[in-house]
């Protein structure tokens, strides 16, 4: 079967994120951190953040709401039922610090075969309030038995 | 200049994640899906329980790595995984790495995590500034 590719290339509309400090606890917390930056903002600011500063892992939080668009999207055609998360890479530039406002936007960059499974690659960009970068994701969902 | 050099072992991590950290995992991250918080589910759709997700699996690569910086969040540049074999929750996660190579104060790691002959990520590589 050959995979409709029509939406590579394709970008959805950013969606703005803001950063709180009891959302960066919670995921702090689950993944078992216990550096103070993440739960207190005097620690927080005397290490030199702004605010109460989010783990690197937070960025699924804040890239979620771009994403998940993108991976819905009819025009995809992504097979949900056979679909696992093959590979992830971030790469992280400003920190993100509750109060941030964090605009993502997600782009399909490729959908190729390969042996017999799907290979869906979207790209996520995350700007703050002050236009810098603070993440950039890759997100490859594979599908099984196109 | 860090004081890595290519070959040196990044500290190990364990991990046992309980019954219901998938649960508190979808709620901290937002991933709701059933196949992660039920496990009747699951198992409906061929999976022999309620798996974890594996970005939660990356987030324990990330935090092991980031442990080589104290936990300095500013300290991890980039990290890529592959997921390989579900991560199952209740089963000890040991998280490895190896200094692949030093330079100047970057720090680039051959990284993955295991439950006991099971790799649930693979092929992973973090990049620490120190």
């Amino acid at each position: 079967m050959t995979l409709n590719t029509a939406a590579v290339g394709k970008e959805w509309p950013g969606v703005t994120y803001q950063v709180g400090r009891e959302k960066v606890k919670e995921y702090a917390t689950v993944l078992g951190l216990d550096n103070p930056v993440h739960f207190d903002l005097t620690a927080a600011r005397d290490a030199g953040f702004r605010d109460v500063v989010a783990p690197p892992m937070f960025a699924v939080v804040y890239c979620g709401p771009a994403l998940g668009p993108a991976l819905f999207d009819p025009e995809v055609e992504m097979n949900f039922a056979a679909m696992v998360h093959g590979s992830q890479e971030f790469v992280w530039g400003e920190p993100a610090c509750s109060g941030d406002e964090i605009t993502t936007t997600a782009r399909c960059v490729s959908i190729e075969e390969k042996g017999g499974m799907g290979f869906y690659v979207f790209e996520t960009v995350s700007t703050n309030q002050d236009g810098a970068e603070v993440v950039r994701g890759t997100w490859t969902n594979i599908v099984r038995g196109v | 200049m860090s004081d890595l050099n290519a070959g040196d072992a990044v500290p190990e991590l364990r991990e046992t994640p309980d019954k219901y950290l998938p649960h508190r995992y979808a709620g901290a991250s937002g991933d709701f899906n059933p196949i992660h918080i039920d496990d009747e589910f699951a198992k409906a759709v061929g999976l022999p329980r309620n798996i974890l997700h594996g970005l939660y699996s990356m987030g324990l690569v990330a935090r092991a790595n980031t442990a080589l910086a104290g936990g300095d969040p500013r300290a991890l540049k980039r990290l890529s995984v592959q997921f390989r074999g579900m991560g199952m929750p209740e089963q000890e996660i040991v998280v490895t790495g190896t200094v692949s190579s030093a330079d100047g104060n970057r720090v680039t790691i051959a990284t993955e995590a295991t439950q006991g002959d099971n790799k649930i990520i693979k092929n992973a590589e973090a990049e620490i500034e120190l």
